[in-house]
């Protein structure tokens, strides 16, 4: 350790302010951040401070991540009927270079605007930058990636100000953009299957997803146990219900992710689900929007964002049963396209600010009359 | 006895190094100091030279702002220097103690025939005065004005603080008298507030609504108790006073003399020997830290803070304890690289978060360094600091209201109704490591220009 230190401690000079390359120090100080937890130390205010920062918040989101984006592997091959660790190992080499366009893209844009602003890193996309590949379709081209990265990172976050100040999930902005940009692509059955011939890999028998099926026919092809574990085509990391409801834990377990919005947005979807089976709209159950299309994991990893959801307790859950009852009423009722969470989440992110607005004014308005009323 | 009002939110951080409770009187030490800067806002003026013979209670600086406002001695001897900073900013004026103590007579009134005019006289005359601080804003009160109700803490929640009931011990009386001065000034009450777990001799007192508090720091904080007994709207103005000044008070009209004798809990995990010592207001850090500090590591130094790890001020070995500090706490200094640090499991440290393992283990003593633990960012966790805040409060709002400075917000979102102090925990847990007490000092001093 000592002598990784020295190194770094032999480069930094080069890259403070007088330095040659002090025009790259936000890149410098992340890589050094990123290997050592920096010296600096309180000066007024709290002497101690707790040991959580931003890197290792964002670093337990990943963790999160983890057991829904490796069953994403393997699900990947299966759909491409291979078995076993065969599959596992196909769909992780079918992702990887979509993750790295990923990361490669968004953290140079970030970098980079860091360094104009003299910035330290924002570790905001170590998250989304491994979301974006989790909610495409696996054979989404590499330049469509990564042009939905740029969109998303410039349009949906750094002209806001950045990690914190973003109003929509840059995630979302990336998928959003992606959809609408090509539609002809980026529709039809071939999408959600691997189309890479490798390790024996043949072609799939493509078909429609869970979701499709239902809203067409009103049934699936697949059991309920198969949609929830996740043996069913659809995003990349969004099939598993199982391995998402790990995630979950984890989130909720380290107190990361807010379980009033993750609660309301599973209570809101249920809701509007009852509600459709017993109004007729609908005649399968409920709980299948759980289990099918990307309701669960945009329930868990994404309507959670602290920046872009609501940010009173009261409007996490205004906003969390919004979210998940408009995510069942696009999927139920719009006839062209199946999926309802994406604009679900991206439309109450945009009103989540509103409702918090009032949360507040009603705390102004109680904290008026509270002090009237002792007086 | 009114009934119990308990606070759910909050955090007790559990730190190495509590008192224990023995007394050690020290002897008079060589000089002793009195700080503009431990005052919120005050521009000081001389009112002495170096070399002047000066005695306990004579006046050594005034306030610009307010001229009635005395700032006086706590020891008999001479001004030995007038320390300044830039722009020859005062830092503070030290006096060196003569060896027999005298001080300046002051009456000691018949609180029953005084007049409120009197007492507020005496009070000023004596700098016992800038004890009185003012909410909103935290600052040295107004004698022009009449308060709303006068409110004391009869308990210190903060980290490794002084059990008060050990501290006043024997001081009923001091205690007794000096809340009925207080009386003398408020149009309504004297409210003392008494930890429900510990209350001690506290709730013997007469002439002072008492009202009860459990829960976790920040309890014992006035700020939060006012807000839970009788909220602070704009326009209203009301005084607090820390208990063992009110005791000190009390001892002036029971005596007719300033003695700023005081007693300090020196606490923390650098601290060989953790205990209470009896020293006068003002004294030199080093007289309380002799031979005190554990040896460090190579390359490490400690952090000597005047009063608690969450509010306090940094300290030079050679500095003063600061006027409203009842306790010394010393740590290590963090300045240290640690390779990987926030991927590690390091399961030693210290977290409010379950991503680390302290949640296992509530009653383990830390021993926590003052570094930093990350880098600043902008407001990203939401719902987080509402837990260490026990008031009908939006801080991130408010905080934020703050930044922009919007003074309609401020106002409406409850800046009248905290001090710094009443969101160190909030500072503590945030994981975008914010300035937030600097942050909430700046929306104040906004407000004091603005309005």
């Amino acid at each position: 350790m000592k002598g990784l230190r020295k190194l770094v401690d032999n480069m930094k000079p080069t890259f403070v302010e007088g330095g040659k390359l002090s025009f790259l120090a936000s890149t410098f100080d992340a890589f050094e951040t990123f290997l050592f937890v920096p010296n600096t130390t309180t000066k007024s205010g709290a002497h101690v401070r707790d040991c959580i920062d931003m890197k290792r918040t964002m670093f337990f989101v990943v963790l999160a991540l983890l057991p829904a984006f490796l069953f994403g592997c393997l699900n990947t091959g299966l759909q491409v009927g291979l078995e076993g660790f065969q599959a596992f190992l196909y769909g992780l080499i079918r992702v990887l270079p979509m993750v790295a366009v990923s990361y490669i893209v968004g953290l140079g844009i970030e970098v980079a605007y860091a360094q104009i602003r003299k910035e330290e890193v924002a570790e905001g996309y170590f998250v989304t930058g491994l979301l974006i590949p989790m909610i495409m379709p696996v054979s989404t081209p590499l330049w469509m990636v990564a042009l939905g990265v740029a969109f998303a990172v410039i349009f949906g976050k750094e002209v806001f100000g950045g990690t914190g100040m973003n109003i929509f999930n840059p995630a979302l902005v990336a998928r959003a953009f992606v959809f609408f940009a090509f539609t002809p692509q980026m529709s039809g059955e071939k999408v959600w299957f691997s189309d890479w011939k490798m390790l024996g890999a043949t072609d799939a028998t493509t078909g429609a997803t869970a979701l499709e099926q239902l809203a067409t026919t009103g049934q699936m092809q697949w059991s309920v146990m198969d949609a929830f574990l996740g043996f069913i085509p659809g995003s990349f990391g969004e099939t598993s219900t199982l391995c998402i409801l790990i995630g979950a834990a984890i989130l909720l377990f380290t107190g990361i992710a807010s379980w009033r919005t993750m609660l309301s947005v599973f209570a809101g979807g249920l809701a509007l689900g009852y509600l459709f089976q017993a109004l007729g709209v609908t005649d399968y159950p409920a709980y299948y929007h759980l289990l099918v299309g990307g309701f669960a994991f945009g329930a868990v990893f994404m309507a959670t964002d602290p920046v872009t959801s609501a940010q009173t307790n009261m409007g996490k859950y205004i906003v969390g049963f919004m979210t998940g009852a408009l995510a069942v009423l696009v999927r139920v009722v719009n006839p062209a396209y199946p999926e309802g969470m994406m604009l679900s989440i991206l439309f109450m992110n945009a009103l989540a600010p509103t409702i918090d607005y009032f949360v507040v004014e009603a705390n102004i308005n109680r904290r008026k009359s509270r002090i009237k009323t002792v007086k | 006895m009114s009934k119990i009002i308990k606070l759910q939110k909050g955090l007790d951080i559990n730190l190495q190094g509590k008192a224990a409770e023995s007394l050690v009187e020290l002897p008079l030490a060589k000089e002793y100091a009195v700080s503009p800067l431990d005052f919120e806002n005050v521009t000081p003026k001389l009112l002495v030279k170096v070399g002047d013979k000066v005695k306990a209670g004579t006046p050594l600086f005034f306030d610009k702002n307010n001229e009635r406002v005395l700032f006086t001695s706590p020891v008999s001897g001479a001004v030995s220097a007038v320390n300044r900073g830039e722009k020859r900013k005062i830092l503070n004026v030290t006096v060196e103690a003569d060896a027999q103590q005298e001080s300046e007579t002051f009456k000691t009134l018949d609180l029953q025939k005084a007049s409120r005019e009197d007492v507020i006289e005496q009070l000023l005359k004596s700098g016992l005065w800038t004890m009185i601080q003012q909410r909103p804003y935290g600052v040295v009160a107004n004698p022009a004005d009449q308060p709303k109700a006068v409110f004391v803490s009869a308990f210190d929640s903060a980290p490794l603080a002084p059990n008060m009931n050990f501290v006043l011990k024997g001081q009923k009386e001091n205690l007794q008298k000096g809340l009925e001065v207080l009386s003398k000034l408020a149009a309504g009450n004297v409210h003392l507030s008494v930890n429900a777990k510990a209350e001690g001799e506290m709730t013997s007192l007469k002439g002072v609504e008492i009202h009860s508090f459990a829960g976790k720091h920040p309890v014992g904080n006035v700020g939060v108790q006012i807000h839970h007994i009788d909220p602070i709207a704009k326009g209203d103005i009301v005084w607090t006073v820390n208990i063992q000044d009110v005791a000190l008070i009390g001892r002036l009209f029971l005596t007719g003399k300033v003695d700023m004798k005081k007693i300090i809990a020196v606490t923390g995990s650098e601290v060989d020997q953790p205990q209470y010592y009896s020293v006068i207001s003002g004294a030199p850090i080093a007289s309380l830290l002799q031979n005190q500090i554990k040896a460090q590591p190579e390359g490490g130094s400690v952090r000597i803070i005047s009063g608690n790890v969450l509010t306090g001020k940094k300290v030079e070995a050679n500095g003063f304890l600061t006027a409203k500090a009842s306790q010394i706490t010393v740590i290590p200094e963090g300045d240290k690289y640690e390779l990987l640090g926030w991927i590690a499991p390091r399961p030693h440290r210290f977290s409010v978060s379950r991503s680390y393992f302290s949640w296992l283990c509530p009653k383990k003593e830390y021993k926590l360094d003052t570094n930093v633990n990350g880098g600043p960012r902008a407001f990203v966790v939401t719902g987080l600091y509402e837990q260490y805040l026990p008031m009908d409060i939006y801080p991130m709002y408010l905080f934020k209201a703050i930044v922009a400075n919007d003074i309609d917000k401020m106002e409406n979102l409850g800046i009248y109704e905290i001090l710094e102090e009443d969101v160190a925990l909030c500072e503590f847990v945030d994981p975008s490591k914010t300035e937030i007490q600097k942050l909430v000092r700046d929306g104040i001093n906004l407000m004091i220009k603005e309005c």
